[in-house]
């Protein structure tokens, strides 16, 4: 299939960054998009031109490497799907594309679609971990955890860190990726001791690192390629003022 | 913002049941006014409950638009280059609305204090007889305002439809079960208020009261 | 074959100790000196690799109070390419009381390498699986759990007994974010500091010593050197050598290879792992192969039509006219045997036309029976995400229609050498993780390079490293020394050169030529005469590659197809030695299938005799014959059968 793809280029961080339009002939629709971009930039590579830049890794939709908006929509028209794992068998012959990088400001354009995105680590030393000092640890089984808690703690801990739910926000929040880990932890008794401290450090992190804040818009949940849901950020909300309230009293 | 907009929602509540005082008659209705002014008075001088609560009122209708604008400004900071293709809406038309929908509420409600509160723009403005406000306000001929209000209490309706899910989560609702009571909840509370506002304009218009 | 290598000295001392097996770590933990927790802080060690076996090594480190500075070249440690594993990780808990203990898993795991491993690393490494589990899970690693709350294992990869603990299809991941959060924790601590987006492009050594790195600020394009008392290597594997393969898009030889050039050893470049259930190739465009885990076999049957030509749809071949070739050939083990015979069988049935899908490069992997016999919702629960992905990926349903399967390149077995200490041949350089040739021997076991990669991260390399350090710190250094600064300036001019070309092909078109090449005569199964041909073919290729080349663009800031040149160069270089390898080992082993060597039935043949050995090559230049170095294997305690799975 032929294609028209408008993609966004900029030249590092200072530059201003522009729309530029290429012509795409001989699309397969077995091509994932990335692959779909390779052919694009092989073409540019002999013409002269420089390639588009992209994030990717693994190309296999866990490492959260890859991600653009495309058509407005992060990591395009399927759901629970990343960039890597979209295929062109979702586009027409003759569509537009429009492929910009994610938008905010805690994730600094670095070249075309490339963004910083370590204001996500940023987030997570902050608190988003369990502190077990190698060879401390108690057998495995000492404690049981309920299934239930355990596949739910499982299906938060999916989140690949991709960015997603910030590119989608309205109010450009990290909070879907924040809740995440939050609800991960928290879920498990391990995560206990430390769950007051890790929600307030966490939220304090990821507001220092210039995301918006939560209103709830949902936007984040449904471009989210491992589907967190919105209950995590219900829980962030829970545990927030639960240790807001036990620092107050405390103080 | 949940705590505010939840204060607000209880007013809405309280006010409403005021106003479907309408339908017992036009006494009920004018002494439910002045037991507005009077109440709390062996304590309170006459009609300081009734400045406390608008200051109440107030103060939470500050203290929302405050944080509302704290978090748009963040919001638009949190994103300083836009999108070229303007992003598609994903979640919800309503959550996408709420600062426009606030916007449309505010107006709303400082028309609505001129008109019925003060009477400055009501046709007959008699303080005393609020009655006699409405029932002139929601006349037949004068559709447009019937338009005006209906208008913005759909407006509210939104608003609060997501505003209401969303203040649940905000204060730690935090299961899949429970996210499916909160959209019950929050589009009940919607539907409950918008129907009983509504039936006041619509019962004047129709006649139904006079 | 004399003009393509040379033999030299063999290896004689691997610094294991010797006595009863069950002891040796114990014993070597003890003789191994401390370091005076004072001292730690004045050392310093670079970690490069964040995957499971460098990020777990850095935390601890960390933890343990040494300066440590990680690097890797993804933007965020938690992408390492360890994140996509997905089965599951193997450790002798023996919960299930199926018989289980630290010697069978010892046992399988010598025997599944087929005997080309050590007895006292393996045993090493059974011994430490336990405790990697423990680790884990109070790290809040989420694996998946039975109704009473305890952990559920499964039986994977061939193994009889369910020894492998994992989470849904995402073990990887969540081992490696348990990595990363430990890794995290120390950077806000202090005690680490994290270079995201840096690729390592040589190594400094100094006296004889590896001393630090030479890095490349991939958005800056700044090249710096770093200089350390130690440098760790977790630079994970190097199947992207065949172009094609289940590996993520950015593993690369770079690191290792450049250590190799300076002077470690390179052991058994050619055991590469061929992996049966990856979905097949569907265009020229292909990009990467997608693994589809193991697991998959636990329930899915393996068939092919019966008549060659055979190309009705699946659902209208009937029963009868089904070859379940694996269940008929292996009975004992049926669908489940080894990765290396599953591959080899499959690629059979394809030579025989007999092969499904497009180009006739496929097999099925049916899950009509087990649908039938659990339920469609059972088969979900247990596969569901891999079942997505397929679907995602195919546009077929598998629920309807059975998967198509092909083999790829997945894992390679080979890497520096390192001696019992994982130091390598050169002091102060330490490998870790798939990047070392340790444990596997000449074929891994399903679910054990997770396990040797937190092995060797938590609880391996933190105690050996010390007994190096104590003699630290090192002379100090700074990047004006001679040797500093040469190495640094020969990184420049790499570099420049590879802009300098200005050819008129792409880095990927060379890269995607090689891995055709190595496919073909360095894959599945090799032959002498194919071999030689590879070797020509790779350095008509390479100088091809130094002449033609196109990389657009500057050193200064981000250049993607400057990343990929300098790790395609190298590429080039590691082809050429793993094709020597695997000409000279003239016996069949694990992931090394030599056509002249099988029995008559078709097996791999084994020839203990004269092949008990590692190999380790040494580098004498670009292009210039190798030596060889031997390590004599010596079996104690398991004792060299030829493996049969029938
Ligand atoms: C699809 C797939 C599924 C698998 N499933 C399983 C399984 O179920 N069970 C199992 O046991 N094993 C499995 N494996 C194998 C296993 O995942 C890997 O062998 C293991 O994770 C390797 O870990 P590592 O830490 O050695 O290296 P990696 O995780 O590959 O990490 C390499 C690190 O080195 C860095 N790096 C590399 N080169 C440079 C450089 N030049 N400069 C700077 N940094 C560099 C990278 O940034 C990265 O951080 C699977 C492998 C694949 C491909
Ligand atoms: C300029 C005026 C207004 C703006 C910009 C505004 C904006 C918002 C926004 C953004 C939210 C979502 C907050 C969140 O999800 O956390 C919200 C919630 C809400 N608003 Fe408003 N609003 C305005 C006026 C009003 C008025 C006048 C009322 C009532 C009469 C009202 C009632 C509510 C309620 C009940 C909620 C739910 C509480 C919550 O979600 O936290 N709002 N408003
Ligand atoms: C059609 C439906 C409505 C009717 C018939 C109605 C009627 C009235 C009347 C009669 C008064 C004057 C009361 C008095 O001064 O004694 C009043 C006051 C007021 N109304 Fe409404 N109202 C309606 C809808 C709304 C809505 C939707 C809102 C808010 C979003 C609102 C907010 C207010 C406020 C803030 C006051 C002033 C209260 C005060 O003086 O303290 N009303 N309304
Ligand atoms: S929450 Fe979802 S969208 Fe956000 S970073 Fe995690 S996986 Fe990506
Ligand atoms: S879209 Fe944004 S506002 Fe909250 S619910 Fe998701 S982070
Ligand atoms: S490239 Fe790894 S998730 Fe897309």
């Amino acid at each position: 299939m032929k294609l028209t793809l408008r993609i966004w280029r900029q030249n590092g961080r200072a530059d201003k960054g522009r729309m530029v339009s290429y012509q795409l002939d001989d699309v397969s629709p077995d091509m994932s998009f990335l692959e779909m971009l390779d052919v694009l930039n092989e073409r540019l590579t002999l013409e002269g031109e420089e390639p588009v830049a992209f994030d990717h890794d693994c190309r296999e939709g866990i490492c959260g490497m890859c991600g653009m908006v495309i058509n407005g929509v992060a990591h395009g028209p399927e759901r629970a799907t990343t960039t890597c794992q979209l295929h062109m068998r979702h586009f027409k012959d003759g569509d537009t594309i429009d492929i910009e990088p994610w938008r905010a400001r805690a994730f600094p354009v670095v070249k075309d679609l490339v963004v910083d995105r370590s204001a996500f680590d940023s987030i997570i030393q902050a608190g988003g971990y369990v502190s077990a000092p190698t060879g401390s640890a108690p057998d495995a089984h000492a404690t049981p955890v309920p299934k239930a808690n355990a596949d739910a703690a499982f299906e938060a801990a999916a989140c690949i860190g991709c960015g997603a739910c910030v590119a989608a926000c309205p109010n450009g929040s990290g909070m879907l990726f924040t809740a995440a880990k939050i609800t991960h932890l928290g879920l498990l008794p391990q995560g206990q001791p430390e769950r007051s401290s890790r929600v307030v450090d966490m939220v304090a992190a990821h507001d220092d690192a210039g995301f918006g804040g939560c209103t709830n818009a949902g936007e984040c949940t449904t471009v989210c390629p491992k589907g967190i849901p919105l209950t995590t950020i219900g829980r962030l909300n829970r545990d927030f003022l639960k240790a807001s309230a036990k620092r107050s009293d405390n103080a | 913002m949940a705590v505010t907009g939840i204060l607000l929602v209880l007013f809405l509540f309280a006010h409403m049941l005021g106003n479907l005082k309408i339908f017992v008659g036009q006494s009920s209705f004018d002494e439910y006014a002045h037991w507005l002014r009077a109440l709390g008075t062996p304590i309170l001088p006459e009609t300081w409950f009734l400045w406390i609560q608008r200051f109440g009122l107030l103060a939470a209708v500050i203290g929302h638009i405050v944080a509302a604008t704290v978090l748009a400004v963040r919001a638009r900071r949190a994103r300083p280059v836009r999108y070229a293709h303007r992003p598609k809406v994903q979640g919800s038309y309503a959550a996408r609305t709420m600062r426009w929908g606030g916007v449309i509420i505010v107006l709303f409600v400082i028309y609505h204090i001129l008109d019925l509160t003060t009477g400055h723009l009501n046709p007959i403005g008699d303080k005393s007889a609020p009655y006699g406000n409405v029932v002139a306000d929601f006349a037949p001929d004068r559709w447009y305002v019937t338009a005006f209000y209906t208008l913005a209490i759909l407006a509210l309706g939104f608003h609060l439809r997501h505003g209401i899910y969303s203040a649940l989560r905000t204060l730690g609702q935090q299961t899949a079960d429970g996210e499916r009571n909160a959209r019950v909840i929050a589009l009940g509370v919607a539907v409950v208020l918008c129907a009983g506002y509504l039936t006041v304009p619509f019962a004047v218009l129709t006649g139904l009261v006079t | 074959m004399t003009e393509l290598f040379s033999v030299g000295d063999p290896i004689a001392d691997t610094k294991a100790p010797d006595g009863p097996v069950e002891t040796r770590w114990d014993r070597r933990r003890f003789s191994a000196k401390l370091v005076n927790p004072a001292n730690k802080r004045k050392l310093s060690v670079i970690v490069v690799g964040t995957g499971l076996a460098g990020g777990s090594a850095a935390a601890t480190l960390g933890e343990l109070g040494y300066r440590v500075r990680s690097y890797c070249y993804q933007d965020s440690p938690r992408r390492a390419h360890s994140i996509a594993a997905q089965g599951g990780i193997n450790a002798a808990k023996n919960y299930r009381n199926d018989g289980d203990s630290v010697h069978r898993l010892f046992y399988d795991t010598v025997k599944g390498g087929d005997f080309r491993s050590r007895e006292s690393n393996v045993h090493r490494l059974a011994q430490v699986s336990v405790e990697i589990i423990d680790q884990c899970v109070a790290q809040g690693v989420p694996f998946a759990r039975e109704y009473g709350g305890l952990l559920d294992t499964r039986s994977f990869g061939g193994a009889q007994v369910s020894r492998t603990f994992y989470a849904r299809g995402q073990t990887g991941q969540q081992l490696l974010l348990g990595a990363y959060q430990a890794l995290e924790r120390q950077v806000a601590a202090g005690t680490v500091e994290m270079f995201t987006r840096h690729e390592m492009l040589e190594l400094i050594v100094v006296d004889g010593r590896a001393r630090g790195i030479v890095v490349r600020d991939m958005v800056t394009g700044e090249i710096s050197t770093d200089l350390a008392d130690a440098v760790v290597l977790a630079s994970g594997g190097y199947g992207n050598v065949f172009f094609l393969s289940t590996n993520a898009k950015g593993c690369n030889v770079t690191a290792t290879w450049r250590a190799h050039r300076k002077g470690a050893l390179f052991a058994n470049p050619c055991y590469t792992q061929i992996h049966p259930t990856c979905i097949p190739v569907s265009g020229d465009h292909q990009s990467k192969l997608t693994l589809m885990s193991e697991s998959l076999r636990n329930d899915g049957r393996v068939w092919v039509p019966k008549k060659a030509g055979d190309d009705r749809a699946a659902a209208d071949i009937p029963e009868d006219e089904r070859d379940y070739y694996l269940e008929r050939i292996y009975p004992a083990f049926g669908n489940l045997v080894p990765r290396d015979i599953a591959s080899r069988a499959a690629k059979n049935v394809c030579d025989e036309g007999r092969g499904v899908g497009p180009g006739g490069l496929g097999v099925y992997l049916d899950f009509a029976d087990a649908i039938g016999r659990l339920g469609r919702k059972a088969v979900e629960a247990k596969y569901g995400n891999l079942f997505e992905m397929y679907e995602r990926i195919t546009g077929e349903d598998p629920y309807e229609v059975p998967m198509r399967i092909y083999p790829a390149v997945h894992y390679t077995m080979g890497g520096l050498w390192v001696d019992y200490d994982l130091q390598a041949t050169i002091p102060g350089l330490f490998v870790i993780g798939e990047a070392n040739f340790s444990d596997h021997g000449a074929n891994r076991l399903g679910a054990s390079a997770l396990m040797q990669g937190l092995a060797d991260g938590y609880f391996v390399l933190p105690n050996t490293i010390g007994d190096y350090l104590a003699a630290g710190p090192f002379e100090k250094l700074t990047a004006d020394h001679p040797d500093v600064a040469r190495t640094r300036s020969d990184v420049e001019d790499r570099i420049a050169k590879l802009l300098a070309v200005d050819g008129d092909r792409t880095v990927d078109s060379f890269h995607r030529e090689l891995g055709r090449i190595m496919w073909e005569y360095c894959g599945m199964e090799r032959t002498d005469a194919g071999l030689r041909k590879a070797i020509d073919l790779i350095r008509g290729l390479r100088d091809e590659f130094w002449q033609r080349v196109r990389v657009p663009g500057d050193g200064e800031g981000l250049n993607q197809s400057l990343e990929r040149a300098g790790r395609v160069a190298d590429f080039f270089e590691l082809a050429e030695l793993m094709c020597i390898d695997a000409l000279h080992r003239t016996e069949s082993c694990g992931g090394h299938f030599r056509a002249e060597s099988q029995t008559p039935e078709g097996e791999a043949e084994r020839d203990d005799e004269n092949f008990s050995y590692v190999a380790a090559w040494e580098f004498t230049g670009t292009g210039d014959a190798p030596v060889l170095h031997k390590e004599d294997l010596i079996f104690e305690y398991v004792h060299p059968t030829q493996r049969s799975y029938k």
